[in-house]
């Protein structure tokens, strides 16, 4: 999850993610390396002793820095449009989660076999167990089966609100009157936290994301546990 | 020095962890195309649905709303069974948000439904 002192993304749930993660990777390799060879040339010409004030023009060198950058970027727009239809497969999901934001939480209904609603309200600071992450907890997870296609449909019932999951690569406006939809895969067991990604008022920081995955028994258990709770 | 050992006997039916299953139908994925009662009895979650391929499933969720009551008037009228309405029932419970279900019932109860079944 997210740390104080974090530089880069935080560690890939979804195989998706992990594509984003590598794909960042080498696009920022890339331009690093550009980077740094714009800085060595702009030194090295303020400084050289070398220069001949008769070169008007050099059809050699004008191909050159034409052919090289175009194949450089075919080399990032290549793996990005990869990623681009990864993540437009139709994907068969094996369950299907509503994710509806409201003035400030998040409801969840898993309706597909016994209609299960509940809401997700972000647990105050003064109400904190330790070891509990100040402004991301909250009373009620949305649980999901570990390595099954999901599909979350994202709406609002009042004003514009977002889903956002980083360590699963996902977010998706929730729009009122519009159901949006997007698909993931929990690649391993763990607790992944996001925010509302959308302004959506006072308390648009204090409506938080959490998403626990378990394995498949542990889901129904916890499906059954809360249907009697209800 | 190897040692052979003695080969444990599985030919009970107890085998420690190794439960003998039931004999049931298993699911395997069909087609819309196949048996509706067999789509109907494994049906896990709303399936993709090639009319609507993009992000918005607004329409998706309304459509299949719309289907099942247009299904059960129009089988119920021929007095026949409307049990193969129940896939658009599945259907649009899965995707619809309850809130919007329950809005469109009360307006179907009421007469001020805007669709047209």
């Amino acid at each position: 999850m997210a740390y104080s002192t974090q530089l880069g993304f935080q560690d890939a749930a979804s195989p998706i993610m992990e594509e984003l993660l590598h794909f960042h990777d080498h696009a920022l390799m890339i331009i690093l390396l550009i980077s740094v060879l714009v800085t060595y040339m702009m030194v090295v010409t303020t400084y050289t002793k070398l220069y001949n004030k008769n070169i008007t023009d050099s059809q050699l060198i004008e191909t050159i820095w034409t052919i090289l950058p175009a194949m450089t970027l075919t080399l990032i727009a290549l793996p990005s449009l990869r990623i681009l239809y990864l993540m437009d497969e139709i994907n068969k999901p094996h369950l299907t989660i509503k994710a509806i934001g409201h003035q400030w939480y998040w409801t969840y209904e898993y309706s597909d076999y016994v209609a299960l609603e509940f809401d997700s309200y972000m647990i105050p600071t003064s109400d904190l167990l330790p070891g509990q992450f100040r402004l991301l907890e909250v009373d009620h997870r949305m649980v999901t089966p570990i390595g099954s296609p999901m599909r979350v449909l994202v709406s609002a019932e009042d004003v514009l609100h977002s889903w956002a999951v980083p360590a699963l690569g996902v977010k998706m406006d929730a729009v009122p009157g519009r159901l949006n939809q997007t698909a993931f895969t929990v690649s391993r067991p763990g607790v992944f936290y996001g925010q509302c990604s959308e302004i959506c008022g006072a308390n648009h920081s204090f409506m938080p994301i959490v998403v626990e995955a378990v394995p498949l028994e542990h889901f129904e258990n916890w499906y059954t546990m809360m249907l009697q709770d209800a | 020095m190897l040692c052979a050992l003695p080969k444990k006997d599985i030919s009970g039916l107890n085998r420690g962890h190794i439960r003998k299953r039931p004999k049931t139908s298993f699911c395997w994925l069909t087609t819309m195309a196949a048996n509706i009662e067999e789509n109907i009895r494994c049906y896990r979650t709303a399936p993709f649905d090639a009319r609507f391929p993009n992000t918005n499933q607004t329409r998706n969720c309304f459509q299949n709303y719309l289907d099942f009551h247009r299904c059960n008037k129009a089988l119920s009228t021929k007095n026949k069974d409307v049990s193969p309405c129940e896939w658009y029932q599945k259907v649009y419970n899965s995707i619809c948000p309850i809130s919007w279900v329950s809005k469109w019932d009360d307006q179907l109860e009421s007469g001020t439904f805007p669709g047209k079944i």
